[in-house]
């Protein structure tokens, strides 16, 4: 029983409406009466939008459930206002078959709270020499469609020519980790730029993206294939991408809430919590890939939530590990970033972070207008909260919270997957199952 | 105001610097008596913990430690932790849990000293951490150039070599700007850590890549410290050859000669090992004005001094 009236609210920012949620899909829009038979969510002052969708996220299992499981980071997802994530492939072992992507495919639907999208490796084992078994995962009931050797770049023009042509076949995209890995030597751990210099880090230049994002755009412009930037962390990035498209080359990008809020100071400390790849960059590219995300030069917000065991950031800041989490807080520190100074509307910010990411990986029933008939992945947010983040407070199962003491605004106080109640006011429901709000009150 | 811990060049304000190297004139004093010991820290431990090789510097501050009386214990810990998968955390709370009072650190990676200092209750020392920071080299090298040149206040000193991977200079340039000197530091353009330009500014000293216009064109150098070039730079293209280094950035005899036409007391620095041939000539090395001995010998001195302020504190002072 999951039908359920939300009552009074801001659909996309707007003005307040009451729907109807029945049978997992939104049956009615306006100004209803409340039918006998469904519980009644008070939505007053909150701002409904839809489901958000995480092109890029780290759920760590197989191979590393000390750092995550795919039910710890689905619940972190729920709670954060996700109702679909994307499941990066270098998990041990990677996702590199049919059998491996229909794994993490059934471990989504078993913990049942977010729709878990499994995304094939570009490579066997990641080892960027040889095609993984692209066409196979495509075919599994995996239905795999966005593929990514993420945490290491498809570095050889070859193999990245070879899987932009082969994935035109079923409409697939590769989504690349722009790093040329001869442009920085193996212990680079920062950016490359005055505080690496001061800090003594050895560390890449924003160019190393740079150069790959423009090989790779003239590489989709030359197989009329399409290509996803993943994580645009540079301004020299986003000068390419806006030239690629003004040319009408297939390319999409993202950027994740860490680049766009945080800079390379919080390097000082050498705190390995903010040790990430890419690395946080200096104001200008800050400023750059904050623009583009607002004129639409880079198409999506996206996590990069990349959950580490707590021993594996407890090393000195070269040898700990990359990655900081990010699901629970994205719709916080981007609605505060960008909504609440006016830059950014409620409509446009449910573009970047469900219906664009949505339209890119090629999900057809996440990231749909809020009208009737659509299925109700839906998330209702307090635009008007305080409250800081606590990272013992997670859902998630490891604590390299780089937000921890933050102060956020904007927050998740609802979230609905075709209708089921999967978070709720800071409550997230059991594996496979939905909250009541009999259970709530 | 000299706190718990000696992590980089930039914790030490001037009257700091004056403190410690006053105090290391005296305790330079007692390493020319015959007995050599003092009581000062009498029933402390300090460790010396050295994730990286190193002779010279874990042999001072043994040397320091012991004269003045403290249980100092060697650990080397190379390749302990991560080669184990250790964490840096554990490796360091197991050390600091044998009631220790003092930690000196030496670590490959820039930045473990600092992250050390928030996990143990100990005093940390940072004895050199990665590419970052070496302060205590730095105090020695001041020590050592006031004893040559009087206050640094306005002097002129050049740093010569592998800017990019040196924790030598990044300490030099805190700790000579802290006390008035002029700095000029020298590399090929490979060789300059990133964004330079900006924080060299910032931190008020010079850079340039001309060896022989900031020796002998303008503003003559009171002073010429030359830093250690690893040959495996040559493999990652940061210079063609070690000919070509020295005759670009090496103290060659004849530099050297060119310098003494104008101050044939010169002082000559090299925080060690040299690289005899590359970057510098060993006419230059053995030269009269030559300071690198004295730098060794200031070292141990320098040494005790922080220990004796870093552990004894006002206590010490008046015993």
């Amino acid at each position: 029983m999951t039908d359920v009236l939300i009552r009074g609210a801001r659909v996309l920012g707007e003005s307040g409406a009451d729907i109807l949620v029945r049978d997992g899909v939104i049956a009615e829009i306006g100004s209803l009466g409340t039918p006998s038979d469904v519980r009644t969510v008070d939505a007053d002052g909150l701002v409904l939008l839809p489901g958000l969708v995480d092109l890029h996220t780290h759920l760590r299992e197989p191979g590393r459930e000390d750092a995550e499981t795919v039910a710890t980071g689905s619940a972190a997802a729920a709670a954060g206002g996700f109702t679909s994530v994307l499941a990066m492939a270098n998990t041990s072992p990677v996702t590199d078959t049919a059998e491996a992507a229909e794994r993490v495919l059934d471990l989504g639907r078993a913990a049942g709270l977010v729709d878990v999208v499994p995304v094939g490796a570009v490579s066997k084992g990641l080892e960027g020499a040889e095609l993984a078994e692209i066409g196979l995962m495509a075919r599994s009931r995996a239905a795999v469609r966005v593929f990514s050797d993420d945490g290491r770049c498809v570095a050889d023009a070859r193999l990245m020519r070879r899987a932009l042509d082969y994935v035109k076949a079923f409409g697939g995209v590769i989504s690349q980790h722009s790093q040329d890995p001869r442009l920085a030597d193996g212990q680079a751990c920062c950016h490359e730029g005055e505080w690496s210099g001061r800090l003594g880090l050895p560390g890449w230049p924003g160019v190393a993206e740079d150069v790959i994002v423009a090989r790779d755009v003239m590489l989709a412009r030359h197989t009329g294939s399409r290509v996803h930037v993943a994580h645009v962390s540079t301004a020299g990035s986003v000068e390419v991408l806006r030239w690629a498209k003004s040319r009408g080359i297939a390319v999409t990008a993202e950027v994740t809430p860490h680049h766009l809020a945080l800079g390379t100071d919080l390097l000082a400390g050498y705190d390995p919590v903010f040790k990430v790849n890419p690395p946080l960059r200096p104001s200008e590219d800050q400023e750059a890939i904050r623009e583009a995300l607002l004129d639409g030069t880079i198409d999506a917000v996206a996590t990069d939530h990349a959950p580490h065991a707590r021993h594996d950031k407890e090393h000195a800041f070269p040898d700990a590990a990359f990655g900081m989490l990010g699901l629970e807080t994205a719709l916080g520190v981007v609605a505060d970033l960008l909504v609440r100074p006016g830059l950014l509307s409620w409509a446009d910010l449910a573009d970047r972070m469900s219906s664009a990411p949505a339209r890119i990986a090629g999900l057809t029933d996440q990231g749909r207008p809020i009208a009737v008939g659509e299925p109700a992945n839906l998330v209702l947010v307090d635009p008007n909260a305080s409250w800081t983040v606590e990272r013992d407070a997670s859902r998630s199962r490891s604590r390299n919270n780089p937000w921890h003491g933050r102060t956020v605004h904007s927050k998740v106080e609802a979230t609905f997957l075709r209708g089921a109640l999967t978070a709720y006011r800071g409550r997230v429901a059991p594996a496979g199952g939905a909250l009541t709000l009999e259970e709530l009150s | 105001m000299i706190g718990k811990h000696l992590l980089s060049s930039a914790d030490l304000e001037r009257e700091d610097i004056e403190t410690i190297l006053t105090t290391a004139a005296s305790m330079h004093d007692v390493q020319r008596r015959e007995v050599k010991k003092l009581p000062t820290l009498r029933g402390r431990t300090v460790i010396n913990l050295f994730f990286e090789d190193s002779t010279r510097t874990r042999s001072s501050f043994e040397i320091a430690g012991k004269w003045m009386s403290a249980d100092t214990i060697n650990i080397s810990a190379k390749g302990s932790s991560t080669s184990k998968g250790e964490s840096l955390r554990d490796t360091v709370k197991t050390i600091a849990a044998m009631s220790v009072d003092a930690l000196v650190i030496r670590h490959n990676a820039s930045g473990a000293c600092r992250q050390v200092s928030q996990w143990v209750d100990a005093s940390v020392i940072n004895a050199g951490d990665g590419t970052h920071e070496h302060p205590t080299q730095a105090l020695l090298d001041a020590y050592t150039l006031r004893h040559r040149l009087g206050d640094l206040t306005g002097k002129h000193v050049v740093i010569v070599g592998d800017l990019a991977y040196s924790r030598v200079f990044r300490s030099n340039v805190i700790t000579l700007a802290t006390l008035g000197a002029r700095v000029t530091v020298v590399a090929p353009p490979t060789l300059m850590p990133s964004g330079i330009g900006a924080w060299s500014a910032r931190d008020g000293f010079a850079t340039s890549w001309d060896l022989d216009e900031i020796l002998y064109a303008g503003d003559p150098p009171d002073a010429v410290m030359m830093l250690r070039v690893q040959k495996e730079r040559m493999s990652g293209g940061f210079f063609p050859t070690a000919r070509e280094y020295t005759v670009g950035y090496g103290l060659t005899a004849e530099r050297l000669e060119r310098l003494y036409a104008v101050n044939p007391q010169i002082p000559i620095l090299h925080p060690g090992p040299m690289n005899r041939g590359l970057e510098i000539a060993a006419e230059a090395a053995d030269a009269g004005s030559s300071a690198i001995l004295d730098q060794v010998s200031a070292g141990v001195a320098v040494r005790m001094a922080v220990l004796y302020h870093l552990l004894a504190g006002d206590q010490g002072a008046q015993s």
